[in-house]
């Protein structure tokens, strides 16, 4: 179908999601975008945030942390190194992730790492605080 | 000639043996098959993983810029050999076929004047490394408390790795694990994993991407993470492989058992006969002298 992309969510582990979607809310490292058919093909990084399909069966929503996105006019493939479906994420999961960056970006030696960790902390503190 | 009772002993004993390794053989089939669902599921990720890297890679790799994990450090001098082992014995020639080709690799190296650092993961090529290498080794990762390999693990251990990148502890790294094939033929495999190398896509570029934020920054945003995809990929493999390897030792042994226990059988047998003519022959010998 022309008016609908392959959306691919793939974690290390495993294939989260796969199907058609007509369109992909992406938290892209600079700013939230949104993929349908047709879009420019690109390749931008991840921010930790949520990440919204509107797949056949309807909206599902996941929370991704690292990781980037493929986007092409007929496919949007993410590619995150964390990512869980958003309602089986449990926040004692993501305050995990939170406190373990917290302890790296207080031990980063360089600045540019720190910074980046820093910009990380306030996504996810952003993150969990949208949970509620 | 052993007693019929030593006999009967060891009968006892062969069997109990082949209880164990039948019992071993089929924990390692259903282990098999997990470890082999674990690699398959993340397959997926690896695959796109090295596409984009690769595709990155050709565009940037040429620049001057091009980080030092891709491009190297310009040497060659410091070689460091990570060697992925089982923590169990018990797999045939599982470990033994990976130490082998680490030690090869290792030989050659200092043949050639470079100098060799060793790092280990599981304890088996550990302690088979130890005897003529031991002076080489600069570290070891233990899994054994780890019951089944996560993502995290693999993080862990490129995190260690790329530490000791950055401080110039080596130039070029190289694991070692077994590829799983089938459950008779697991082949032990040598990849380079930094500086990083792609399999050349052949000018199947795909579509001119745009870049957010500019294509080396992704890079090098993405390139210490492949050293985690690379080493995850490697211990899944690995997983598989060993429990591919325990699967077919132990069908052999359980086999090798059952010969034996016919074997025994039949001496049992003969000396039981043996036993019961000169029995017959004492009392048939008894009543004619009387």
């Amino acid at each position: 179908m022309a008016d609908m992309v392959q959306f691919d969510l793939v974690c290390p582990e495993r294939s989260l999601a796969s199907g058609k979607a007509s369109e992909v809310l992406i938290p892209g490292a600079e700013g939230e975008l949104t993929a349908g058919p047709g879009h420019e093909p690109m390749l931008t990084t991840l921010r930790p945030g949520f990440l919204r399909a509107e797949l056949e069966g309807g909206a599902q929503d996941f929370v991704v942390t690292h990781g980037f996105v493929e986007v092409s006019a007929e496919s949007v493939s993410v590619i995150a190194e964390r990512a869980f479906a958003a309602a089986d994420v449990a926040r004692p999961d993501l305050e995990a992730i939170l406190e373990e960056a917290r302890d790296r970006m207080e031990q980063a030696a360089e600045d540019e790492e720190r910074h980046g960790l820093e910009r990380f902390v306030a996504d996810l503190v952003h993150l969990i605080d949208q949970m509620d | 000639m052993p007693s019929l009772k030593d006999l009967k002993n060891r009968i006892a004993s062969v069997k109990s043996t082949r209880k164990i390794t039948k019992a071993m053989q089929m924990v390692a089939a259903a282990k098999l098959r997990r470890a082999q669902d674990a690699a398959e599921a993340a397959r997926p990720y690896s695959e796109r993983f090295n596409a984009v890297m690769a595709s990155l890679a050709a565009s940037v790799g040429g620049s001057d810029t091009a980080p030092r994990l891709l491009a190297g450090t310009g040497s060659d001098q410091v070689q460091l050999l990570i060697v992925m082992t089982a923590e169990r014995g018990l797999c045939g020639g599982f470990n033994s076929s990976i130490v082998k080709l680490a030690r090869q690799k290792a030989n050659e190296l200092k043949a050639a004047g470079k100098t060799v650092k060793i790092l280990t993961v599981g304890k088996k090529g550990r302690e088979q490394l130890k005897r003529d290498l031991g002076d080489l080794m600069i570290g070891h990762v233990d899994l054994s408390e780890v019951k089944r390999i996560g993502y995290d693990n693999a993080q862990a251990i490129a995190k260690d790795v790329l530490a000791r990148f950055d401080a110039g502890e080596f130039d070029v790294a190289t694991i070692f694990y077994a590829q799983f094939q089938s459950v008779i033929s697991q082949i032990p495999t040598a990849q380079q994993i930094i500086p990083a190398q792609f399999e050349a896509t052949a000018e199947e570029t795909g579509p001119l991407y745009d870049y957010e934020p500019s294509e080396e920054a992704i890079l090098a945003d993405l390139l210490p993470r492949g050293v985690a995809t690379q080493i995850f990929a490697a211990l899944l493999e690995n997983g598989a492989s060993e429990q591919g390897a325990r699967m077919s030792a132990m069908d052999n042994a359980t086999r090798n058992a059952g010969d034996m226990i016919d074997q025994l059988t039949i001496e049992f047998n003969r000396s039981r006969q043996a036993v019961i003519t000169n029995e017959l022959i004492e009392i048939i010998s008894g009543a004619e002298a009387l």
